[in-house]
């Protein structure tokens, strides 16, 4: 990983400073940090999905394990907001490694894959809104203690730092991933298992270690939501929506690539707000649109653009 | 006739078989092959010669019998315990990353022994330009032809640094022009030390390059012995001229 290959991440973080310095809009802050959220579960869903072949319908899973257990940790147990993210972000990577080592050893690919770990994600989900720990269907409240210490903040720019930061590591992750072994292994795998295996891929590891770092990412993203909502509730932490988003996000933007999560994740958060502004909120309103844009994308592969944008961003400097 | 123990071989393979339910694809076959040699495997169409390959570089578990590297015995292990241990296989059904560049593809194979994306690529690369695929690193392997993708094939296999290559007919569908390019980078390929026992049709190709060939007919092994000496076995014939052949052949003669 070169310096120049990391310019692209670090414009992104300036523009993120300067916007939160400039913007004062809450509205538009509060649509730019539900959108770098939605990127960084998106990021996560990108490297096992985008660069891994493997099409999870479940990160909700990740993303609610990452809300719960820091969340409950902090209200709970009292612990302070920081070593209850860092647990959050642990226990979303081992439930990838659990549920990882559960599908994975027994093989299952394609549409299995998809299906067994939306049905781990509502499992949990339903499980959420059951048990008393979690504060069942009620939800669980974050008692408001604001400050810096406590990784909670009155203004909205600082979450939007905040969330550029998470987002930008996470894409420093995946840029890494790209230059790696590992990366190079995982897109074998992608592209054709049999072929990487003789090739010495160990193709369960290489999955293992993929959907770990996956989960851990999309588990960060739902910290970061706790903190920022202090409210979190089974539907909406476990709940199918993140699942679609996190995948959608991807697939629209660019899967398999380092800007595709967050073009993806704007595009997806702009036409749903924008709807929302000109139609009004109709409940499922959202899921309609994204549908026809997801035919169109597959139709028309405007998702290649960043991809192409990266490759020509490359080729510029070389003899 | 095997000389086992006296000169323990390479590659051993003992009895092995594979049954695909009522189907013995492989029966018993027994085969060495010595160490720095390019070995034959020939056979009519559905003879068991893939299947063979895929139990030997465990893609298929065996019903019965062993395989022995350097006198290690890796019956049924992992794929890529295997290429970790040396031994690396092209498929006969070519198996491109479609969506990767060609430089890309042998990376794949380099990064076995080299950790480091440079260095991966920098042997990717060297290989590239041995197969005579220097032109074509930087495009995309889906792009190649018949004889290019058989090359890259090959490139991947030698990119893992192998101590034994198993070859299933990667000189199919070459015409002749293609074919007399290929063959040096073979006999190269062994020159460097590494062993290879090739599943081959091309007849011309065999008899030039393999010192010894085994011969596989409804899954027996039913000959083995130098190239020349083989070709004229009355039993090799008839597997694949059919019953008969090789008493009219000699009538003509
Ligand atoms: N997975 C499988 N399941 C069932 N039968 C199989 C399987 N693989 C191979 N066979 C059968 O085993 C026999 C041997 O096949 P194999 O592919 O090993 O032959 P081959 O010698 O490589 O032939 P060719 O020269 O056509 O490549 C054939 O009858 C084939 O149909
Ligand atoms: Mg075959």
């Amino acid at each position: 990983m070169t310096l120049r290959e990391t310019l692209p991440i670090l414009g992104f973080l300036i523009g993120a400073v300067l916007v939160s310095l400039f913007v004062t809009s809450n509205v538009v802050l509060n649509f730019l940090v539900f959108t770098l959220i939605l990127a960084i579960a998106a990021q996560g869903w990108n490297l096992l999905g985008g660069y891994g072949g493997q099409y999870s319908f479940g990160h909700a899973a990740f993303f609610g394990m990452g809300a719960y257990v820091s969340a409950i940790l902090q209200q709970r147990f009292g612990v302070n907001a920081y070593p209850a993210v860092a647990f959050g972000i642990a226990a979303a990577a081992l439930l990838g490694y659990a549920i990882g080592a559960m599908v994975f050893r027994a093989g299952l690919r394609g549409s299995y894959f998809a299906l067994v770990t939306l049905a781990f994600a509502e499992v949990l989900r339903i499980l959420a809104n059951a048990t008393e720990i979690t504060g069942g269907a009620a939800g669980l409240l974050i008692s408001l203690n604001l400050g810096a210490g406590n990784l909670q903040f009155a203004d909205r720019s600082s979450f939007l730092i905040l969330g550029a930061v998470l987002l930008a590591f996470g894409m420093l992750i995946t840029l890494a991933l790209e230059k790696s072994r590992l990366g190079a292994q995982l897109v074998a795998v992608r592209e054709n298992e049999a072929a990487a295996a003789a090739l010495g891929v160990d193709i369960l590891a290489v999955k293992l270690s993929a959907i770990s770092l996956s989960a851990a990412l999309t588990g960060a993203a739902g910290a970061l939501y706790t903190q920022y909502f202090l409210y979190i509730d089974s539907n909406i932490a476990f709940g199918t929506w993140i699942s679609v988003e996190a995948l959608l996000a991807p697939i629209i933007g660019g899967a398999g690539t380092v800007f595709g999560p967050l073009i993806g994740a704007l595009i997806l958060q702009g036409l749903s707000e924008g709807t929302k502004m000109l139609i009004g909120k109709i409940p499922g309103l959202d899921l309609i649109i994204f549908g026809v844009l997801l035919i169109l994308v597959v139709r028309f592969p405007l998702h290649r653009i960043p991809g192409l944008l990266a490759a020509r961003w490359r080729g510029k400097g070389t003899p | 006739m095997t000389g086992q123990g006296r000169d323990p071989a390479f590659l051993a393979v003992r009895d092995l078989t594979k049954r695909f339910g009522g189907l013995t694809a492989v029966s018993e076959a027994t085969l060495d092959v010595r160490e720095g040699s390019i070995t034959g495997l020939i056979g009519p169409n559905g003879a068991g010669k893939t299947t063979l390959f895929a139990m030997i570089a465990g893609f298929e578990q065996p019903s019965a019998g062993l395989v022995l590297l350097d006198g290690e015995e890796i019956t049924g292990r992992k794929p890529h315990d295997l290429a970790k241990l040396g031994l690396a296989r092209t498929f006969q059904i070519v198996q491109p990353f479609a969506g990767l560049s060609v430089r890309e593809n042998i990376a794949v194979g380099a990064f076995l022994r080299l950790p480091k994306r440079r260095d991966a690529l920098a042997l990717s690369e060297e290989v590239g330009q041995r197969l005579g695929l220097g032109p074509q690193l930087d495009k995309p392997a889906a792009a190649l032809t018949v004889a290019g993708r058989k090359r890259l094939e090959v490139a991947r296999a030698l990119a893992t640094r192998p101590r034994i290559l198993l070859l299933d007919e990667v000189l199919a569908g070459l015409n002749p022009s293609e074919l007399r390019d290929f063959l040096p980078v073979l006999q190269d390929i062994r020159a460097g030390g590494v062993t290879i026992l090739m599943i081959e049709h091309v007849m011309q190709a065999v008899m030039s390059l393999c010192e010894h060939v085994h011969v596989i007919s409804g899954g027996r092994i039913i000959a083995s012995g130098e190239a020349a000496e083989v070709v004229g076995n009355p039993a090799v014939i008839e597997a694949y001229l059919g019953p008969g052949a090789a008493q009219r052949l000699a009538a003509h003669a």
